[in-house]
């Protein structure tokens, strides 16, 4: 998988951490891949939104990509119930289903972004550096190998 | 099923298989069926309620199922890793819903429920209304077989034709 340039926390400098939430383990594997290739650590894993709502309460990550379709508790309602308890938190929503009612609703009930499955990594890239805006930095390649 | 319905779902099919296996895909062939779906190898099934109900199945025999599990994976898998089977859930997952996507935009709407495995060796025969569509996806690796059946669910019709009249 291509190398993209390590994002990396401004404040202490620190892999962002993220929390992958998706039923499919095989998702969830490609999307781990794709965040170790943007230089981010694995904060944790749920497999759906009542686990991802414990998983964020005890990881505290800096960013959450969600997926939509998933038993016990759908991606976008799960989102709504981290947001009430986490106004700061920074949810991406990573879906195949992908229409306007769907992105409409998970924008509205507190999802920062939106990004459709089969996810690009260049373009995973570019949400979360647009998400996390300040509070993130790009080190150069070269930088993060030294 | 109306070509309306059907074109989505090849458009997305022959769209994340390429993105997937990073390799050009065909469309090898395309029959109805009315005979009892029987299951190839590994298979996905995924239901969508809504304006149109039914299942779509992506199957395929078990030999190209670790291939494109291996391909996607970006590893060598062996045929017995849950994450073949976990490839077809995805690939369903994906193609279905970039389809419902589209058909969504048209006007259509519908609830996508997560994939399930397709463990039985055949399925419901079909009926009159939800004959089954098997589309054949070439690809250099092997073929990637698509089953649909659905039917227009004709009490959001008649409410819809009820709402226009008014």
């Amino acid at each position: 998988m291509e190398q993209f340039s390590p994002v990396k926390r401004s404040k202490d400098g620190q892999p962002i951490r993220y929390l992958i939430v998706d039923d499919s383990v095989f998702a969830r594997k490609n999307l781990a891949r794709m965040i170790e290739s943007f230089g981010g650590h694995l904060a944790g894993e749920a497999v759906d939104g009542l686990t991802a709502i414990t998983e964020y309460d005890r990881t505290h990550p800096d960013i959450v990509l969600m997926d939509i379709t998933m038993p016990q508790m759908e991606g976008i309602e799960a989102a709504e119930r981290i947001v009430q308890s986490h106004p700061d938190a920074r949810i991406v929503m990573v879906s195949s289903v992908g229409y306007q009612e769907n992105i409409v609703a998970a924008l509205q009930r507190g999802a920062r972004h939106f990004v459709q499955k089969p996810v690009k990594p260049e373009v995973l890239y570019e949400v979360i550096k647009y998400v996390l805006g300040d509070d993130a930095s790009v080190t150069s390649a070269a930088g993060a190998g030294a | 099923m109306k070509m309306e319905l059907i074109q989505p779902f090849i458009n997305s099919a022959d769209a994340v298989l390429a993105q997937g296996l990073q390799c050009k895909t065909a469309v090898g062939s395309l029959s109805m069926e009315e005979e009892a779906y029987r299951r190839k190898g590994v298979a996905a099934m995924v239901w969508v309620t809504g304006d149109i109900e039914g299942r779509i199945i992506i199957d395929l025999d078990p030999e190209t199922a670790v291939r494109v599990a291996s391909k996607m994976a970006g590893a060598e898998l062996p045929e017995s890793d849950s994450l073949v089977r976990e490839t077809a859930c995805e690939l369903a997952n994906q193609i279905i819903g970039n389809a419902i996507t589209a058909l969504n935009d048209q006007g259509f709407h519908f609830r996508v429920h997560p994939p399930v495995m397709h463990t039985s060796e055949e399925g419901i025969k079909s009926s009159e209304d939800t004959e089954a569509l098997v589309m054949c996806f070439d690809t250099p690796i092997g073929s990637v077989f698509m089953n649909i059946a659905m039917r227009y669910n004709r009490r959001r019709q008649a409410d819809r034709a009820a709402a226009a009249g008014n």
